[in-house]
């Protein structure tokens, strides 16, 4: 009988150490945050913070980089718990501040505290800034909290307590059990039950078999996935751990896009440092399950996200899509049984196995348990990565995570996952978001991108931004794909150039269910998406485009009219001279006149104006 | 119902199941079918033009659409394959092809055999919806070489040839590259077909459901010379061609139709017509004799057979450091055109070197390619002038208004007609070992082989691609491996390599069940079952033929006595026998004939 890792008293070692390091200042090390300069930052703080005792009465100062805590746009974040406090914004020139009024002297510096747009005040406490308020963050807690380099840091905050629980149980189809009865769906889009998942790839155990951890985040703007691996890696090796052992899996690979570095490099520092302490590898704490884990680079496909692309990609074919069945379950990566889940469902496992699929699903609605992560982007005052429990209405998430829409304007849309999924509008405000809400409504929850709309957004433009993403994406396998966006996106490229005829909306419709219905894969299944939902609620933009030529948010160039008001001009003859393209014509002090034949709509003449006389419409 | 009998229904009818790959058989044993770009019975299934896509409804009342071509067979599910949702899908997908179309079908290579133009005409698409291909979005035709023409404009990106060139030939000269529409199908780095290894087996082109991937026809030039008063066309024609050129006359594959080419071939106004499967008497003659010699001496084994010029092509590029291995006779193809140019002019006094045109008729695109080897050239000029395959022959005959079916057969010219049951089998798989089996037993012990058929070295299907059989001749075993497809043949080489061989033939075929399956033959791709028919067809002849071996041939015996003297003798060499070398590094045009 082998004998297990005492992972409790690992734990209480390490909790005493973190005690020792006193007042923790925690600054962000995300990758948002290392591009507004937080390295630096870190840096500053260390030097400054070396010798300092803090007002708390604590030993001394200890510096932490983290991992992402979500609130990107207000980069370089510091939180200091022990105070309460947050601050953003904060630049190399702050730090001697901070250090200096608040940690020596208990004086927080209020001009880099947050301010709430609603109240235009700054916000003193951590737990009233209105981003984190109303979130509930489990899978991406310790982002944030902890030092993603440093496994003690990991190991404090209960990392492989769960393995080590799963292990001693020795009792893999409880396990499976657990997850299933917690009612985890995948997160990566699809929505499919994890637990049937596992149950589906346990059934082929005896043979070889696989763990794939699909971290090739593709949707534009999302990056949960990216936080995750970056913020806390060791919760997300233990997820797979816990999934081969539970399926019956020695080996895993986790695909990582190349465009992650940090990721990548702190996801083998992580693996490293748990083989070296026996948390993965041979005889993980003593027992007699073993796990290996590789990483594998993607080339950056948006197509690689699906899962049979994947797999082909980590085989180092091309990265095409095969038809299923075979699902991976019963034939995958190198033809053997293979359970490939994505990132964050991974990292949602030993949460649910700590405090129980009950505690879990608790959470959510009938369907959708637990929480989900967003990637919150576009016209919103509070832009960022967010958690919450499934059925959050869309009003919450944006009018009090995001603060509302920014200066003051309308609300219009939102597209909710990414390229694959739907736009949905005011009406939908209320709706509880879970999977089936979003199917119905024609969108998806997708990985979690949510890009919000004001009023200024041209939704047809909308459409065909995303469809040329997509057309570029399409892997070329499928004629419904390859061919049905490529003519999608021709069609809609037709009318944000005033070029539509009414009957293109049809064809756009037909061609639409026709790739969603026709495509092999998810990409293609899902492509149409955009196109169908915004027909659906937009259709009379659509149709003021082609019949009125005209866009109605302003936005198509190729719609725009710029005139002139001949009661106005002065014939100063500016605008003609700035215009580039010759065509504006007039003589001194008489009143000019643009030929429409040859504008380019660039608008230089509106700015050149000093008399406001031309307009455009 | 027992248990291991399953059954589904397809359009309401029931149809029971086994083993089959996928749902689009069992529909096609339920007796309908269903259109398919992509699926082909030999190569792993693909799934990517959605033409096959079928409704599946299971017992529980789910519906779902998916393609037949890769789904299992499953009990109880109910098919259609014919509702208005997939026939809407079918009709998208025909549309969106249409539009990124080089859609000049009349000056098609593949007209009339192209498979997007007859499914266009049963699905009705008389106008198209969407933005034709512009200008820009064209592409350059690929007219490199004598074998293959690639134009990338009627590619519909159904992966078949890429397919058959990694799974057949293990070599992947065909790839994709680029992304969403800008997706294309090219050799290495975007070259040309004749500056990369490919070995031009052809088989990209017999897969091709559409003109992407066309013959090099040389039908304008063949006709050239047969109208020309001046010239003397003197013709040969391939074993595997009698047993496939009647499928384009409506005839059963395998139904040989020998005598009706030989009739046709004189109403064109061939000069002579002579047959292939003499020479292939004569090769086996070299051959065997090259055989008993390494194997007397100990060298050079196993012995490489050199009659697949896509094999020859492959050592030279891929292995030239093992060409002692390869046999260093001519092809059937290049041994009788240099005895037709030497005896010829010799023996009949109308013909001379100026007025001599070769012409070739062969299943194979290769042949084209090995006919401007310039090994097989004597003084500037090639041995074999015009190398036309059995479709492009199918296409003269049509043209020339002969009603095949109804030719009364006829007889080859002498002394290059005749041929025995040995010549015959070389166009399947295992033809050309068995008749160098039954030659060198002879040559070893002097007695003929008891029992001529040779059992385990036949067999053109997709299980047969490697097979070996060892025979005892008088106490000396000797081991035949035969493979067919270079991935094989690639297998077997390692063998060797690795030291672990342990046989003292390999015969190698390029295409998958050798010539009969050759891709210059009509288009088999669709039916597996099509290439076995042929083979049929040859080991039919070579069982009702009175004589079966090569050194029994009066015509062969004859050139020996008269000209060569004897197998491997210093007039042999000259003539029947040539050199390989290195050709790992450069073009193909580097190392042929052609300019």
């Amino acid at each position: 009988m082998t004998t297990l890792t005492d992972i409790k008293s690992e734990q209480a070692k390490v909790q005493a150490d973190i005690k020792s390091q006193g007042l923790r200042v925690l600054v962000c090390a995300g990758t948002g945050c290392v591009a507004n300069g937080s390295l630096k930052v870190i840096e500053r703080f260390k030097e400054l913070g070396a010798n300092v005792r803090p007002m708390t009465q604590q030993d001394k100062v200890t510096i932490v980089p983290t991992g992402c805590h979500g609130f990107c746009e207000q980069g370089v974040l510091v939180v200091i718990p022990d105070l309460n406090v947050t601050y953003v914004k904060v630049k190399l020139e702050d730090v001697e501040e901070i250090v200096e009024s608040h940690i020596k002297n208990g004086k927080p510096v209020e001009r880099l505290l947050y301010v709430d747009p609603k109240t235009n005040e700054h916000v003193f406490e951590n737990n009233k800034i209105n981003f984190y308020a109303k979130q509930t963050r489990t899978t991406l807690k310790n982002c944030g909290e902890i030092n993603a380099e440093s496994l003690d840091e990991a190991l404090a905050v209960g990392a492989y307590e769960a393995l080590n629980k799963v292990l001693k149980g020795n009792n893999p189809d409880a396990v499976i059990e657990e997850i299933t009865k917690s009612g985890l769906r995948g997160r990566g889009g699809g929505g499919f039950p994890t637990g049937l998942k596992w149950k589906f790839t346990a059934a082929n155990r005896g043979g070889k078999s696989y763990v794939v951890c699909n971290g090739d985040e593709g949707d534009p703007g999302a990056f949960m996935d990216r936080s995750v691996m970056e913020g806390d890696p060791h919760k997300l090796l233990e997820g797979m751990a816990i999934a081969g052992f539970a399926i019956g899996a020695d080996e895993a690979y986790i695909y990582v896009r190349a465009e992650y570095p940090l990721a990548i490099k702190r996801l083998r520092i992580a693996i490293k440092q748990a083989e070296e302490r026996g948390y993965l590898g041979n005889n993980i704490m003593g027992s007699d399950f073993n796990f290996t884990i590789h990483i594998k680079e993607g080339a950056g496909a948006f197509v690689c996200g699906e899962e049979t692309a994947l797999i082909a990609s980590i085989e180092g074919e091309r990265g095409m899509p095969r038809p299923k069945p075979p699902f991976p379950a019963n034939k995958g990566l190198f033809g053997r049984p293979t359970l490939i889940n994505n990132v964050e469902t991974l990292a949602n496992i030993s949460t649910i196995i700590l405090k129980g699929a009950d505690w879990f699903s608790s959470m959510g609605t009938e369907k959708s348990k637990g929480t989900k992560t967003f990637a919150l982007t576009g016209e919103v005052n509070n832009t960022g990565l967010i958690e919450v429990p499934m059925g959050t209405t869309l009003r919450e998430i944006v009018f009090d995570i995001g603060g509302g829409i920014r200066n003051g304007k309308k609300f219009k849309a939102v597209q909710i996952g990414g390229p694959s999924g739907g736009c949905l509008t005011e009406q939908h405000l209320d709706i509880p978001m879970d999977y089936d809400n979003l199917i119905a409504a024609g969108a998806m929850v997708g990985s979690g991108g949510l890009v919000v709309m004001n009023e200024d957004t041209c939704i047809v433009e909308v459409a065909r931004f995303f469809m040329n993403f997509t057309q570029n994406e399409s892997c070329g396998k499928c004629v419904p794909c390859r061919e049905g966006t490529k003519n999608m996106l021709k069609i809609l490229e037709r009318i944000v150039k005033g070029e539509g005829k009414m009957e293109d909306i049809e064809t756009l419709q037909e061609l639409a269910n026709a790739v969603k219905d026709g495509s092999l894969c998810g990409l293609g299944k899902t492509a149409p998406n955009p196109v169908l939902s915004t027909l659906k609620y937009f259709l009379d933009e659509y149709v003021a485009h082609i019949k009125d030529k005209k866009c109605p948010a302003g936005v198509c160039t190729a719609m725009k009219t710029i005139t002139i008001d001949e009661t106005m001009c002065k014939g100063c003859t500016k605008c003609a001279r700035t215009c580039p393209v010759g065509a504006i014509s007039g003589t001194v002090k008489n009143p000019h006149k643009i030929d429409q034949s040859k504008c380019i709509k660039c608008g230089s003449c509106l700015n050149a104006c000093p008399f406001k006389a031309i307009k455009q419409n | 119902m027992t248990d291991d009998i399953k059954t589904l229904k397809v359009n309401g009818k029931e149809v029971s199941f086994t083993d089959e790959p996928n749902l689009l058989e069992v529909i096609k044993k339920a007796g309908f079918t269903v259109p398919t770009f992509c699926y082909r019975p030999d190569l792993t299934q693909y799934g990517a033009c959605r033409m096959c896509v079928v409704e599946v409804k299971y017992p529980n009342g789910r519906v779902v659409v998916n393609s037949s071509c890769t789904m299992p067979p499953e009990a109880n599910v109910e098919i259609f394959t014919n509702t208005a949702r997939v026939r809407r899908i079918r009709k998208t997908v025909l549309e969106l092809l249409l539009a990124n179309h080089d859609r000049e079908c009349t000056t098609c290579e593949k007209s009339g055999a192209c498979e997007l133009q007859k499914y266009s005409e049963e699905y009705g698409i008389s106008t198209l919806k969407y933005a034709k291909k512009t200008e820009a979005e064209f592409l350059p035709i690929d007219n490199s070489n004598p074998a293959l023409v690639r134009d990338p404009n009627k590619c519909i990106l159904c992966g078949a040839c890429v397919r058959a060139c990694a799974e057949f030939q293990g070599h992947a000269v065909l790839g994709f590259a680029n992304r969403g529409s800008k997706t294309v199908v090219q050799p290495l780095a975007g070259k040309e077909l004749c500056d990369v290894d490919c070995v031009f087996c052809g088989q990209c082109q017999a897969v091709c459901p559409t003109g992407a991937l066309t013959i090099n026809s040389e039908v304008e030039k063949a006709w050239n010379a047969l109208n020309d008063p001046e010239k003397k066309v003197v013709v040969q024609m391939a074993p595997s061609v009698r047993v496939a050129l009647g499928e384009l006359f409506g005839m059963k594959p395998g139904e040989n139709v020998i005598g009706k080419i030989y009739a046709a071939l004189r109403q064109m106004g061939a000069t002579l017509v002579f047959d292939t499967n003499f020479s292939a008497d004569l090769t086996i003659m070299e051959e065997a004799n090259e055989f008993v010699e390494r194997l007397t001496k100990g060298e050079n084994l196993p012995l490489f057979t050199s009659c697949c010029p896509a094999w020859v092509r492959y050592m030279e590029t891929q292995h030239p450091d093992m060409l002692n291995h390869l046999s260093s006779c001519k092809s059937p193809q290049g041994m009788l055109s240099p005895v037709l140019k030497t005896l010829l002019p010799k023996t009949r006094p109308e013909i001379n070197l100026d007025n001599l045109v070769v012409l070739s008729i062969m299943p194979c695109t290769a042949k084209k390619v090995e006919a401007k080897r310039v090994e097989l050239s004597k003084d500037g000029k090639f041995e074999t002038d015009i190398v036309i395959t059995t479709k492009e022959f199918g296409k003269m005959i049509k043209s020339a208004g002969i009603d095949f079916k109804a030719l009364e057969p006829e007889e080859a010219d002498s002394p290059f007609g005749e041929y025995t049951g040995a010549g015959t089998i070389f166009g399947a798989s295992g033809g050309v070992a068995e008749a160098a089996v039954r030659t060198a037993y002879n040559m070893i012990t002097g007695e003929e082989l008891p029992m001529l058929d040779i059992k385990p070295m036949r067999g053109v299907d997709a299980s047969s691609r490697c097979k070996e059989a060892t025979l005892d001749i008088k106490g000396t075993p000797v081991t035949v491996r035969v493979v067919s497809t270079l991935r094989e043949a690639e297998k077997s080489i390692q063998e060797i390599k690795a030291g672990t061989a342990k046989f003292q033939i390999l015969e190698v075929m390029a295409c998958p069940g050798g010539c009969v399956n050759g891709a210059g033959q009509p288009t088999s791709c669709e039916d597996a079952s099509i290439k076995v028919q042929r083979a049929e067809g040859l080991y039919t002849e070579d069982k009702n033929l009175t004589i079966r071996c090569s050194h029994k041939n009066p015509d062969i015996q004859k050139l020996y006595n008269e000209y060569l003297e004897k197998p491997g003798s210093h007039k042999a060499h000259e003539l029947l026998h040539t050199t390989y070398s290195d050709k790992k590094k450069g073009s193909y045009k580097d190392f042929s004939g052609c300019v």
